[in-house]
């Protein structure tokens, strides 16, 4: 038990209002956050995906719940949490292979993240609705 | 007398692994999706469904639903553990959310291979 213990005090600054988190740091925050929204929300999802295959009764019973605007807008951000999740995910690989690790290269590759999911979120959010 | 902090037996590499191997599971999947969804004639029920109905797409559907709840998994379970210190409650939390993920992959499986 005693070896458990042996731990550095190390100093902490968790002034949350205070950080001034750099553009990886959101990205990585954001990869989390939207990872736990599309968690709490794959009930809804499953629900979708069931009455969408379901039957041809389902299915226009589907249709009607996505052309609901409160529903367009929450599919709308899943799509976008779906999207960053991907891009990030993709960042964050190619991060444990090493590549991009420099600081100008992860601050490039972490802007790409941010537009990329936010550009194809609004193109297939646009074709789809 | 060991002069280290003693952690674990490598659960933390299997799920670390995991987590790598369901995302590029899912990436492709994905990728294969986007195709797969814009060759659709037009977005009609019979269509849609008939995407997922049986054949290698519906068996690779399932797989990525098995993926994704795996993934979940261990990213809920790492966020449990960064935010949620009482043991007990993080425990019952964990409970939780596993007994979720095993419902939805039932619940996934009924709705494919119902089509």
């Amino acid at each position: 038990m005693s070896e458990a213990t042996v731990r550095k005090q190390r100093p902490k600054f968790l002034a949350l209002n205070e950080i001034r988190l750099p553009l990886p740091g959101i990205v990585s925050i954001l990869h989390r956050v939207s990872g736990a929204g599309l968690f709490l929300f794959l009930p809804f999802l499953l629900y979708l995906f069931d009455r969408s295959v379901g039957s041809p009764e389902s299915f226009a019973a589907y249709k009607s719940v996505v052309s609901n605007p409160f529903i367009k807008l929450i599919l709308f951000g899943l799509l976008w949490a779906y999207l960053h999740h991907f891009c990030a995910g993709i960042r964050f690989l190619l991060l444990d292979l090493h590549k991009g690790l420099e600081l100008e290269a992860a601050r490039k590759s972490s802007r790409i993240v941010l537009i990329v999911s936010i550009a194809l979120t609004l193109v297939i959010g646009v074709k789809l609705w | 007398m060991v002069k280290r902090i003693v952690v674990g037996a490598h659960y933390g590499l299997r799920d670390w692994m995991g987590q790598r191997a369901t995302a590029i599971f899912m990436v492709i999947y994905t990728v294969l999706f986007a195709l797969n969804a814009l060759m659709l004639p037009e977005m009609s029920h019979e269509a849609w469904s008939g995407m997922f109905k049986g054949g290698f797409f519906g068996f690779l559907t399932f797989l990525f639903f098995l993926a994704l709840f795996y993934h979940a998994w261990i990213g809920v379970r790492d966020i449990f553990m960064d935010y949620i210190k009482p043991t007990g409650i993080r425990l019952a939390l964990h409970v939780v959310v596993l007994f979720l993920l095993v419902g939805y992959a039932g619940w996934a499986a009924q709705i494919l291979w119902r089509l």
